[in-house]
């Protein structure tokens, strides 16, 4: 597996990935459409999903948690907003510590075998938008530099 | 993707608190001088009341942090909280490149699992099938 590209576009709100495998166009479906699959890569290794409900239908939700290594489980979902199933997903993801996003999943044959492009979007309102878009980023680098500043000053910062 | 109970509570009232307008211009202002609640209040149309309700939600937040003065409270960003959320696409890059790390290695260790549906060429393989 190589991820080739990566790309992060804050005007779009978008990150987009692109990873090829020389699995089929099929078999690489398979890990977002069987559950069992899912769970084995979707967290990692030190908080291993569990699927609770699987529904890959439009309207459907996936719904899963995270095992912590102290037993402790945090939620997440997927509510499903289209499918076509074996290159095409797109859902709503609630995940754990991060704001709901748009994740829309291609996956498309190449040579060799096939290439996924998963594009993940910050939704249109709410913080992420903001920060990124507007000039609030910019007063915050700002701010935060000068901190940093102030930080790097002294001697026993932290 | 997984971050610890305490941060992920912290991290969803920081997004909630970074949502308004307001706020985010109270914690921009804040960080780099300390304003008191009513000199910020002045600043926007709308009441003391209203401002201070945004400063208690940028609060619990811990986006920015309170302190009495006398009769005013003054009110200060908190550059940590910020700098952590600023984080989050960076962070989201991790997960997901972790993520396709492991991908790979299920589609590795699971060769074709969708074979079946496509009628691949089959592996020759020997002894009863």
């Amino acid at each position: 597996m190589t991820v080739t590209s990566i790309r992060k576009d804050a005007e779009k709100r978008t990150m987009t990935l692109t990873a090829e495998f020389t699995a089929t166009v099929a078999g690489v479906w398979q890990l977002w459409a069987d559950p069992r699959r899912l769970e084995r890569w979707w967290g990692p290794p030190t908080h291993p999903a569990t699927v609770v409900e699987h529904d890959l239908r439009a309207g459907g939700t996936v719904s899963y948690f995270v095992t912590g290594p102290d037993g402790e489980r945090s939620p997440g979902w997927w509510r499903v907003l289209a499918v076509t199933p074996p290159s095409g997903l797109e859902f709503e993801l609630g995940d754990p510590g991060i704001p709901d996003l748009l994740v829309r999943v291609r996956i498309e044959e190449r040579p060799g075998g096939a290439r996924m492009v998963i594009v993940t979007t910050f939704p249109t309102t709410g913080a992420m938008d903001q920060l990124l878009v507007m000039g609030f980023e910019q007063g915050l680098a700002t701010a935060v530099g000068q901190v940093d500043a102030l930080l790097a000053a002294e001697p026993t910062a932290g | 993707m997984v971050v610890d109970e305490v941060e992920r509570a912290a991290l969803d009232d920081v997004f909630h608190a970074l949502a308004d307008g307001t706020r985010r211009d109270i914690v921009v202002r804040t960080l780099e001088v300390e304003y008191s609640v009513s000199a910020l209040s002045r600043l926007y149309p709308m009441t003391f009341a209203a401002v201070q309700k945004h400063v208690a939600v940028l609060e619990r937040a811990a986006l920015v942090t309170k302190r009495r003065s006398g009769r005013e409270q003054l009110v200060s960003g908190n550059v940590d909280t910020v700098r952590r959320a600023a984080r989050l696409l960076d962070r989201l890059e991790v997960i997901w490149l972790a993520r396709m790390e492991r991908f790979g290695a299920v589609l590795a260790e699971d060769p074709e699992p969708g074979a079946s549906a496509e009628g691949r060429k089959s592996m020759p393989e020997k002894g009863t099938a």
